[in-house]
């Protein structure tokens, strides 16, 4: 994958399989540390220890139409090449939080990308799911969070291009700011 | 922040009006598969070109969603366009630049683009 918002939404596409409700994306970066750490945390159904242990090989996938799930296993090896790791936690019945860790100054690091769109695909869908994104970097912060949109839309569902289209330039509008202005 | 939320109510607005003037059932309705096959084979870019272009027509009587793999990964990234009424209609391998014109022609002129189609559902 050439960017890590495309990394996060494989996870999100991952948590939305498993029935979330809630998803928490935290990204932190650290230039004192020089670290990024970025966590997708859901309340889906979550895996039990045997399923755990599998889903880092290639090999295995819960799908029926394909026999390969690449999507950790790729989020694995990105991570190795930028020196970091990628840690799971997950409980049956109560979620999954994926949390991976790099070296923020690797140059194989891959560029966040366009988060705006990630976000706006993982919210495209009919089935309500209250996300919210939270990205800082160092004394400065941006927070997304669709509970805040649908309130301001009321009775508007989200699913609708004009309004993901909006939420797709708002955080990356946001992240720019968060950036000043040096991009994405 | 403060423009950006004064769109975000004429946005509400025009939805608003759009759901006054429409049946519930009568919305068309594009799925852009959004497993990993389609996310590495380019699903985002298409799902973004797709709801800018919406955006742009001010298009709100289309229901944007997304599905998994269906195991046609070869032929990634896939759209499905349901009109009302109409069988599914699947497009492969669609980029940012075909996803605008199935907007352009398939949604808003009803014209199915054969040629990209690599499946269509029961009549």
């Amino acid at each position: 994958m050439e960017e890590l918002a495309l990394h996060i939404l494989d996870l999100l596409e991952n948590a939305l399989a498993a029935g979330a409700r809630h998803i928490l994306i935290t990204i932190v970066e650290d230039e004192d540390r020089d670290q990024v750490t970025i966590e997708v945390q859901d309340d889906g159904r979550g895996m039990g220890p045997e399923t755990l242990q599998k889903v880092l090989d290639p090999f295995y996938t819960t799908r029926t139409t394909r026999k390969v799930g690449l999507g950790l296993p790729l989020l694995q090896a990105t991570a190795a090449q930028c020196g970091g790791k990628v840690a799971l936690e997950s409980r049956p019945g109560q979620g999954t939080r994926v949390a991976v860790t790099m070296k923020l100054s690797h140059p194989d690091l891959p560029p966040l990308g366009d988060m705006g769109a990630t976000i706006a695909t993982a919210l495209s869908r009919e089935e309500p799911v209250e996300l919210v994104y939270y990205h800082r970097r160092g004394q400065k912060e941006f927070k997304f969070s669709s509970a805040w949109l649908q309130l301001h839309l009321g009775e508007v569902p989200l699913n609708c291009g004009p309004v993901l289209d909006w939420v797709q330039r708002y955080i990356n509008k946001g992240l720019a700011e968060l950036f000043g202005g040096e991009g994405k | 922040m403060i423009k950006s939320l004064e769109e975000l109510q004429k946005i509400k607005e025009t939805q608003l009006e759009a759901i006054r003037l429409r049946e519930a059932d009568q919305k068309a309705k594009i799925v852009v598969g959004m497993g990993t096959c389609g996310i590495a084979a380019g699903a985002r870019e298409v799902m973004s070109a797709i709801l800018d272009e919406l955006g742009k027509r001010r298009l709100t009587n289309v229901a944007v969603t997304q599905t998994g793999c269906i195991g046609l990964c070869a032929q990634e990234p896939l759209v499905d366009v349901i009109l009302p009424g109409k069988p599914r209609v699947t497009y492969g391998k669609v980029d940012a630049n075909k996803a605008r014109q199935i907007v352009a022609q398939h949604i808003v002129n009803g014209i199915v683009i054969s040629e990209w189609v690599v499946n269509r559902g029961e009549e």
